[in-house]
């Protein structure tokens, strides 16, 4: 609805890119099938670089699954990985190859990241993780996510552009200066 | 978008403690919906300004996809344009919706106007969601600016709502049909 308040907050647990203390942390909640989100993935390593060790970033899922067939069993996918220490690595994959997400195409990338292959395939065919990427789904509807990719900027939900990078960064260098001279 | 423009558009549509207006309307060519019918359960009116335009099919998109929460308050939804129904058969194929749309086609927009949710400048409906108890009575309604999304989030918090007081009634009325002979 309006001015949606990311519901829980980030815990330690999560899969996040940058230092705990940095001023900014920014979530998105993505489908890996989703074209949006893939345009977003490359414009998120650009505000990375841009904002260095000032942000942190967070992924959490949100597969659209009735639009998108494949975003589930990739989620899953990257989480699967992640509990191999290769969040990311799997993560950057998906997104770099969103038109091939079969199982057969998943597990070569699973191959390619170096993963210890009979745990990950055992955990996709158990659905070890099918309740971790629901609750994510679930905790975005509750923020107040309202498509893909739906970005938080410090625990409030992001309504500007982030197609344009500049702008993007812009507003993130604002959150942080905003912080740092909160504490000053 | 000025806030008194907001607010002055969020006080046209009907607000919470209304009775909901009933009213007709095709799901399908051959087949028509009539919102007293559902009676009994939680109902969702989602009013949207058009089929196939970019906020409304990530709208309805998010709906689909949160479908079986909505369902597990017993809750109905319901969308509503003015679209003809074949334009509505079209667009619910395309994007694999698994709950009706209504046509409020002839005399257009009259549902909508009934919940004071027309646009006339556009000709289309606003972007309103309202939710109903079972009942039949307005417990939350909300008019979003027509170029954002609403999400869902508000939704579940009325079927929360009502769910709650709706848990309470029941007790009650099982207190009450204590001293009945059970139907």
């Amino acid at each position: 609805m309006s001015g949606g308040q990311l519901t829980p907050p980030v815990s330690a647990e999560e899969h996040a890119a940058g230092p705990d203390e940095g001023p900014v942390t920014l979530v998105e909640y993505g489908d890996y099938e989703c074209p949006y989100c893939g345009m977003a993935h490359p414009i998120v390593k650009a505000v990375q670089r841009a904002l260095g060790d000032q942000l942190r970033f967070v992924f959490r899922n949100f597969p659209l699954a009735e639009a998108h067939p494949h975003a589930r069993l990739a989620a899953q996918a990257a989480e699967a990985a992640g509990a191999q220490g290769r969040f990311w690595e799997m993560h950057d994959m998906l997104f770099e190859n969103q038109n091939a997400l079969e199982p057969a195409d998943i597990l070569g990338y699973a191959k390619s990241i170096g993963l210890d292959i009979a745990r990950f395939e055992q955990d996709l065919e158990a659905g070890t993780y099918a309740k971790k990427v629901r609750d994510d789904f679930r905790n975005g509807v509750r923020s107040g996510v309202n498509g893909t990719p739906t970005f938080f900027v410090n625990g409030e939900r992001y309504d500007g552009s982030w197609a344009n990078e500049e702008g993007f960064i812009r507003a993130l260098r604002d959150a942080a200066r905003q912080v740092v001279e909160a504490s000053a | 978008m000025a806030e008194s423009e907001l607010d002055r558009r969020a006080a046209t549509i009907l607000p919470a403690g209304t009775p909901a207006p009933d009213f007709a309307l095709n799901a399908a060519p051959d087949k028509k919906l009539r919102l007293s019918e559902l009676r009994g359960r939680p109902v969702i009116l989602v009013f949207y300004p058009a089929d196939w335009s970019p906020v409304c099919g990530d709208q309805v998109a998010l709906y689909n996809e949160i479908l079986p929460e909505f369902r597990e308050y017993g809750a109905e939804l319901l969308g509503i344009s003015v679209d003809s129904v074949w334009c509505h058969a079209a667009f619910a194929k395309d994007r694999k919706l698994r709950f009706p749309l209504l046509a409020d086609f002839e005399p257009k927009g009259a549902v909508a106007r009934m919940y004071g949710a027309y646009r006339d400048q556009g000709g289309t409906s606003e972007r309103a969601l309202f939710v109903l108890d079972s009942d039949g009575i307005i417990r939350w309604s909300y008019c979003s600016p027509i170029g954002v999304n609403p999400g869902a989030d508000g939704i579940l918090n009325a079927l929360e709502l009502i769910a709650g007081k709706s848990t309470s009634t029941k007790t009650e009325s099982f207190r009450a049909s204590a001293t009945e002979p059970t139907p």
